[in-house]
């Protein structure tokens, strides 16, 4: 998994490319977000469009993302979600947990 | 490849995840000579990959000197992915509901549910002598592109 990061609006954009799956992206994806918490930057946007494969580990650290995020008091979004991914998160209700954005400015609005 | 016939393809992997794509890939490629769509096809790879992560991680405990096997049969439109480990198994009664609210948030926990859900029918087999036997069945007529 490659990411990279800007930020607009006071918002930390990270962008996701490649797999996050078992023993790959899963642990990528948990220390991005731990950068960020302790750089300081506690409303994350994860643009998830180049993300090519997760399976249940990925989705795991994604819903793990999310609770550490919420308990540092930030709020952690996503953008951009590939039909498959969107799949995922449908059939184990999870996509009643995440706020999930099919463009940038709505999501940036939306901190 | 033409409706009716057979296929016949077995793998043995060691338990090292950047190995579970390799299985994967056999899946998704039986599935698309057989006729089935990329999303069809996507969907039993992705029930394949998990069975492989768990038989290695769970089975196997990460040990590379232990093997995972995955033998995929198909004939008659219907596909027998049998994938077994060298672990020393696990009750499948107690794995938890993920959909279960107080589940919901968990990080773990998703992969039987995925398989179950990807594929017609999955049910587990322990051996006496050790070792895990998944057997996932799924079945690809209609389900051509």
């Amino acid at each position: 998994m490659k990411s990279s990061a800007r930020t607009a609006n006071g918002v930390e954009i990270i962008k996701l490319e490649g797999k996050i799956t078992i023993g790959a992206g899963d642990s990528q994806l948990r220390e991005v977000i731990t950068n960020s918490l302790n750089a300081g930057k506690m409303n994350i946007l994860l643009d998830m469009g180049g993300v090519t494969t997760i399976d249940s580990s990925g989705i795991g650290e994604l819903v793990g993302s999310y609770t550490t995020v919420t308990n540092r008091g930030g709020k952690l979004k996503l953008l951009h979600l590939p039909a498959k991914l969107n799949e995922l998160l449908h059939v184990t209700q999870l996509i009643t947990v995440f706020e999930v954005y099919e463009n940038e400015p709505d999501a940036l609005a939306s901190f | 490849m033409e409706r009716g016939e057979s296929e016949r393809i077995e793998i043995t992997i060691s338990s090292r995840f950047e190995n579970i794509e390799l299985v994967q890939v056999i899946a998704e490629h039986l599935c698309e000579n057989a006729g089935v769509d990329e999303d069809g096809s996507h969907w039993v790879g992705m029930a394949v990959r998990e069975a492989v992560a768990n038989a290695i991680k769970h089975g196997n405990k990460l040990d590379v000197r232990k093997k995972v096997s995955a033998t995929f049969n198909l004939h008659g439109g219907e596909l027998e992915i049998t994938v077994s480990d060298e672990g020393e198994g696990f009750d499948p009664e107690k794995v938890s509901d993920p959909l279960n609210p107080q589940n919901l948030m968990k990080t773990s926990g998703r992969g039987i549910f995925y398989m179950k859900t990807f594929m017609d029918q999955i049910r587990y087999s322990f051996r006496a002598d050790g070792g895990t036997s998944l057997v996932m069945t799924k079945n690809l007529a209609g389900r051509s592109s």
